[in-house]
């Protein structure tokens, strides 16, 4: 005798309710289809620089290919520390305040899961990358979302900030430069914050993934400022800066206790980041600043030609400041987001990301990637010039 | 050895002397353009960067590499036009990789030549001289190796390339000696690959 059980009965609450990611489901149409520009694609679209693939391609032909320490190499994290302390001042020991992840992606997850208990409610400001509250979700927490205006330029007011916190919060987590409006905090704006989050003994955590990818003037780290090294679990990682997406090497540097407990998942859950990956990133920090800066260069030709493009047809978009992301508003056309980038694929086929993707403050905006070829944004910009003639 | 004094020799002096006062130029902020009110026009800096997108595409007209490095385009054209009066933009050839066509059956050689510098003059004189010919794509003045010049020459055969090095290369006064060697085939040329391998594997859309 058989009984029929049904599979979502076998998956945990907490995961059959997470809803499924807003880009997937875009991606899905967009991939269908022949002949699309995609400003959707949230990664560089340089191919990594030689010097690192052949630094890892080296380390194979020389047999690095077992585990590393559960930390990562010591020698990589040696450099991550001189490199944050020469890039954005902040000075993390190597050996007990720095952890090398699989991407981001993985610090995000341990920073939360180490510092979680069941209800705890974590700040998100968003509109924000996608994975922050399913992954408070999965590590028991509450979201509790902050909201951004492009009045503000997306930035994080102490006003917003203090309105909601109670006593169950434990943390608040953000990203700049941003992903998707590609705003920028600078150590002012972080200051005003700092007596709020001091008073009421916040973790912050900070993903600083886009740290490198700034126009006009250095990434301001939170963790800069005084007092907050100690409060502050600092996110970054190889994907944006050194175009490395696909090799998935991040890190995470915190005190030494809040590391130990990351260290304790990190080392059961993924034992080590691997191997030939740590060998690339360790020449991306010895040897590739030149590499990232033409990258950099690059990104900022093109968010001029963009934002530029976009005020033309109509859209106003605020001046993106980090990241290579545009985020310009569309609300006057009358569409929502996610009518607008549906039509505009459909019928334009190019494709964006509708704002409401990255929370509610996403809202009648589109977030566009300018990394793609010049020759691509220029016409994706003649195209939605169209478009939006049309619609008006 | 032989290089290094090669390269404290009386031409070399001169060159790097205009280099020097062009450098002092750059220093003083003084690169090439000043507006009329005496203020510089564009710093340093974005001329590099105009160059360097120059380099790539020359054909990118003003309006867009205005837009790119967030200057009026007149003022790119203004940069550009005084690049060019300064011979730092040269000329804009596009890159062709002739050997996809097929009917361009043209060989090309790299020739080393040895030959006796002149007082005053050193090497410049039969490098400018050898410049002449048509047939020559390029000159270098080498240091470290057991030849001075590196002469690059296009010819229809390798017997044309031949008998150019044998009567009127290897016949110049200065000249002691002469190896060609044929290329077989360019991979890269000016920091260009003729075959690009990286091609875009993104997927459309991420977060
Ligand atoms: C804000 C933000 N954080 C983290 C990540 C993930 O980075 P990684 O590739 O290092 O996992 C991304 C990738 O898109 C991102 O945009």
């Amino acid at each position: 005798m058989s009984t029929q059980v049904s599979v979502k009965s076998r998956l945990s609450s907490t995961v059959a309710s997470l809803k499924p990611s807003g880009i997937r489901r875009f991606f899905d149409l967009a991939a269908s289809m022949e002949g699309v520009i995609s400003l959707g694609v949230g990664e560089p679209d340089f191919v990594t620089p030689w010097r690192m693939r052949e630094a890892s391609i080296s380390s194979l032909e020389r047999g690095y290919t077992a585990y590393t320490s559960n930390a990562g190499m010591l020698e990589l994290r040696v450099e991550i520390a001189k490199y944050l302390e020469e890039r954005f001042s902040v000075s993390y020991h190597p050996d007990k305040e720095i952890l090398v992840t699989v991407g981001a992606s993985e610090a995000i997850d341990i920073a939360l899961r180490a510092i979680l208990d069941p209800g705890d409610e974590v700040l998100v400001v968003e509109p924000c990358y996608v994975s922050y509250e399913p992954v408070i979700r999965l590590a028991g927490g509450v979201p509790v979302f902050l909201k951004t205006k492009m009045e503000n330029q997306f930035k994080l007011t102490p006003e917003e900030l203090e309105k909601h916190i109670t006593a169950r919060t434990k943390a608040i987590i953000f990203c700049y430069p941003n992903n998707p409006t590609g705003s920028t905090m600078s150590a002012e704006e972080w200051q005003a914050l700092l007596p709020i989050l001091q008073k009421n003994d916040l973790l912050v955590i900070s993903d600083e993934i886009y740290g490198e990818l700034t126009y006009g003037r250095m990434h301001d780290s939170i963790a800069a400022l005084p007092g907050m090294k100690e409060r502050t679990i600092l996110i970054s990682g190889f994907s944006k800066a050194f175009a490395m997406t696909g090799w998935r090497l991040g890190y995470v540097c915190a005190e030494p206790e809040l590391l130990a407990g990351m260290l304790k998942i990190h080392q059961y859950t993924m034992l080590c980041a691997p191997t030939m990956a740590q060998m690339a990133a360790l020449e991306a920090l010895r040897h590739g600043r030149s590499d990232m800066e033409r990258m950099v260069e690059s990104y900022r030709q093109r968010r001029n030609y963009v934002v530029d493009g976009f005020r033309h047809i109509g859209l106003d978009c605020h001046e993106p400041e980090g990241a290579f992301y545009a985020f310009p508003s569309i609300a006057p056309t009358g569409l929502s987001a996610a009518d607008f980038a549906e039509k505009l694929l459909m019928e334009e086929k190019v494709a964006v990301v509708p704002g409401d993707v990255f929370g509610e403050s996403g809202h009648g905006h589109i977030r566009c990637s300018y990394a793609t070829s010049m020759e691509q944004l220029k016409k994706a910009l003649d195209r939605m010039e169209h478009f939006v003639s049309r619609l008006s | 050895m032989k290089g290094a004094k090669k390269l404290s020799g009386t031409a070399n002096d001169r060159l790097s002397n205009r280099n020097r006062v062009k450098e002092s130029d750059r220093l003083l902020g003084r690169f090439y353009i000043e507006k009329e009110n005496g203020v510089v026009g564009m710093d340093r800096q974005k001329q590099m960067e105009l160059l360097r997108l120059l380099e790539e595409d020359s054909r990118q007209d003003a309006e867009q590499l205005g837009k790119m490095l967030a200057e009026p385009k007149e003022e790119i054209e203004k940069a550009i036009a005084a690049l060019e009066d300064e011979k730092i933009i040269v000329k804009y050839p596009a890159l062709i990789n002739w050997e996809r066509m097929d009917d361009h059956p043209y060989v090309n050689a790299m020739i080393d030549v040895k030959v006796t510098p002149k007082r005053d003059v050193g090497f410049d004189e039969v490098a400018e001289r050898i410049c002449r010919f048509p047939e020559v794509k390029a000159v270098y003045l080498m240091s470290g190796a057991s030849y001075d010049l590196s002469v690059v020459l296009e010819g229809k055969t390798m017997r044309e390339v031949a008998s150019f090095v044998s009567q009127k290369l290897a016949t110049l006064d200065s000249v002691i000696s002469t190896a060609t060697h044929f290329i077989l085939k360019r991979y890269k040329h000016d920091g260009i690959e003729l075959e690009d391998r990286d091609e875009d594997r993104r997927m459309v859309v991420t977060p």
